[in-house]
């Protein structure tokens, strides 16, 4: 058995620094003055919808492509690439060679990172084993199903115990089932010391793993911080039915409240739930049915990225 | 730069793997024989052809006897020269109409008449399509003198044999040296193409991006380039043994007896290596720049019969240094970097000095180096797109 752990990792300290980076493809400027930090040992998540600039910013955070201007730093290390063998990387658009055996192509990613070829291909065959594809490990890929595929090209990402993973749309392609196991894999490396950063434009699967999101639009960061935070940005949402439909606690109703299907439904005034409660008891409104709901990443994602961006999101993600 | 080396040597391990385990690679052990094969069928094909076309055939009207003098003559010269391009001669016995024959006989078309002889031996005359200075009338004119001497009034001519002279010697080098130079030329035109499309299979496999997260580009480029310079060594290797086993079997005495080359067999053939390889590396890495920038492997055959022809002019220019390796044209070609292996070869053959050479080496591998760092920038710049917006004149300080 493989236990992957993850050595040296810097508790508190940023496992990943931006200060106003900038990409321009001629005319086109693809990213715009993004800053973030992402401390080491959590879950990040890149949050926009396609083309909103989430695929460039990782590039230019690997080193992949270098920025038109700004600063990065990627594990204390100025130039990223001097960090690359602490690096992993699950690049958007899935590569591997078809004609190489699946355990040769973890090692062959393995040994691109600094791993000896022969303690690559050990590792290899242990993770196959792990992930039930054991008897594919001397396959070539080309014979491997697409999900199988995108398993092995995950298991390269994580061969040589990276102190980041860097994931690129990582539950693209992949079946509910699939989806599963790798948000349960995201959380193992995490638990295990690793910095998990991974973009999406799927905004349940942020909720559910992130413990901090940028929220990316146009290419511009319109929130950093923690999931909470986001929230946290809206007052919750007050649901209300009730028998009368007159009287003196209607003046506890927010005049811009709207009603749907019989309900009330208005934001809980910043003076909280209990001022409420107690207008709506001695005023005789009789309560049905009370509701207080803590907002959702998603309604945080429209006021904060707006309902143009929320909408191209849902666009992209049936099914998901 | 150990970084550099370590992911070089990844993939250069990685692509000769799969260059040489494929069932492909037999064919390219096996694509020099085609164009030998090919070169065998038509020149024996066009030998024939010249033959038939080329070998006069002379109607002698003579006895016996006086012919016979003369086809012994036409056997003596035919041991001195190549037989096939003596004239043949073919006896007709004299008719009483002497003018009705001759013109029966010009007609005649098999075998076809060039000219018919008269008046052998004392009185000779030629009638047919025949020059007076033409090669026919002056072959018979020395067959007739021949025929007429006793071997006796013609005595043999003494050898006293030497080691070389400086005409023979001169001459065999600048052979040694054409040879060298035509089969590094050929062994670089095959795999110029293969160089193409190296990087076709990172781009449409999207592992590129996998690869330029991990390591510095220019590993990639020297990885790619080194594994087709040990396939192609390897290659090499096989064709030599073959070559020189095909050699040993034609020719007596085997390789000895190739024309020696000025810097002697060892040096030569070490240098041979050598120059190959730079070769190889230099015209690689421009193939690998240019190549990297097609994304399919239409573009890249779009692209590869420029390539051929540069490669041709590239043969063209070295070959100057053929018989002249110090005139303008010839140093010009041994400092011109993409020429420059072409043109040592050859000097290595001519001449003796070995500090060229040296100097030679460390000028190419500066080039390769050059060419290779240029490479990669440019494919950093318009394949992944990175840095800041600049001209491409501009690339170096990119």
């Amino acid at each position: 058995m493989l236990h992957q752990v993850h050595h040296n990792s810097m508790a508190g300290e940023a496992a990943v620094e931006a200060i106003d980076l900038v990409k321009d493809f001629g005319a086109t400027r693809a990213v715009d003055g993004v800053s973030l930090s992402v401390p080491s040992g959590s879950i990040y998540g890149l949050l926009g919808p396609n083309g909103a600039g989430k695929t460039t910013m990782l590039r230019m955070l690997l080193g992949i492509i270098d920025p038109s201007s700004g600063t990065r730093r990627v594990l204390g290390r100025e130039r990223p690439l001097d960090a690359a063998e602490e690096v992993g990387y699950l690049p958007e658009e899935r590569g591997l060679y078809p004609a190489m055996h699946a355990r040769d192509a973890i090692a062959f990613m393995g040994a691109l990172r600094g791993l000896p070829l022969r303690e690559a291909r050990r590792r290899a065959e242990v993770l196959l084993k792990e992930h039930g594809l054991g008897d594919w490990a001397r396959k070539p890929i080309r014979t491997l199903s697409k999900g199988m595929a995108q398993t092995v090209q995950l298991l390269g990402t994580i061969i040589h115990k990276p102190r980041l993973i860097v994931l690129d749309e990582p539950f693209s392609g992949l079946d509910a089932i699939n989806q599963a196991r790798l948000e349960e894999r995201i959380r193992q490396e995490a638990q295990d010391g690793a910095t998990v950063i991974f973009s999406t434009h799927v905004i349940a699967h942020a909720e559910r793993l992130c413990e901090r999101i940028a929220i990316v639009a146009n290419g511009k960061v319109a929130f950093e911080g923690r999931v909470d935070d986001a929230r946290a940005r809206l007052r919750p949402i007050v649901r209300l039915r009730t028998r009368a439909s007159e009287g003196a606690w209607r003046s506890a109703i927010p005049s811009d409240a709207r009603e749907e299907g019989g309900y009330f439904v208005f934001e809980l005034p910043a003076s909280g739930p209990e001022p409420l409660l107690r207008a709506l008891l001695d005023g005789g409104a009789g309560i049905e049915a009370l509701a207080i709901e803590r907002p959702g990443l998603h309604d945080a994602f429209v006021a904060i990225a707006g309902e143009s961006a929320a909408a191209a999101m849902a666009e992209q993600e049936p099914g998901q | 730069m150990r970084r550099l080396l370590r992911g070089a040597f990844v993939i250069a391990r990685r692509d000769f793997s799969a260059t040489v385990l494929s069932k492909t690679f037999l064919f390219f052990l096996l694509g020099p024989l085609f164009p030998l094969l090919f070169g065998g069928i038509f020149s024996g094909i066009g030998a024939n052809v010249a033959n038939q076309r080329d070998k006069p055939v002379v109607a002698v009207l003579a006895t016996e006897p006086d012919f016979a003098r003369l086809s012994t003559a036409r056997d003596r010269l035919a041991e001195a020269i190549d037989e096939p391009r003596l004239i043949r001669l073919v006896r007709y016995a004299p008719e009483g109409d002497f003018v009705a024959q001759q013109k029966r006989l010009l007609a005649t078309k098999d075998p076809p008449i060039q000219a018919v002889l008269t008046g052998v031996p004392s009185n000779p005359h030629l009638t047919g399509a025949v020059h007076p200075e033409g090669t026919t009338a002056r072959q018979l004119q020395l067959l007739l003198a021949d025929a007429n001497v006793s071997p006796s009034q013609s005595p043999p001519v003494t050898v006293t044999e030497t080691d070389t002279t400086s005409g023979s010697l001169s001459k065999d080098r600048a052979v040694t040296a054409q040879i060298g130079q035509t089969t590094m030329f050929f062994l670089t035109l095959l795999l110029s193409t293969m160089l193409l499309s190296q990087l076709v299979e990172e781009k449409s496999n999207k592992i590129i991006e996998v690869v330029a997260a991990a390591i510095p580009i220019e590993s990639l480029f020297v990885g790619k380039l080194f594994a087709m310079l040990a396939a192609s060594i390897l290659g090499l290797l096989v064709w030599t043994a073959a070559g020189a086993a095909v050699i040993a079997s034609l020719k007596q005495g085997g390789l000895a007896t190739l024309p020696p080359p000025a810097l002697g067999w060892p040096v030569f053939l070490t240098m041979s290596v050598i120059y190959f390889a730079m070769n190889y590396l230099l015209l690689g890495a421009v193939f690998l720049t240019i190549g990297a920038q097609a994304s399919t492997v239409r573009e890249v055959q779009t692209l590869s019969m420029p390539v051929t022809f540069a490669q041709v002019l590239i043969f063209g220019f070295a070959a100057t240094t053929i018989g002249s390796p110090n005139s303008g044209a010839g140093l010009a070609a041994a400092i011109f970097p993409l020429s420059s292996p072409l043109a040592m070869v050859a000097r290595a053959a001519q001449q003796p000095d070995l500090w060229p050479h040296v100097a030679a080496i460390g000028w190419q591998m500066l080039w390769v180096a050059l060419i290779l760092q240029l490479g990669a920038k440019l494919f950093r710049k318009t394949v992944l797109k990175s840095g800041p917006s600049t001209r491409w004149w501009r690339l170096r300080r990119a």
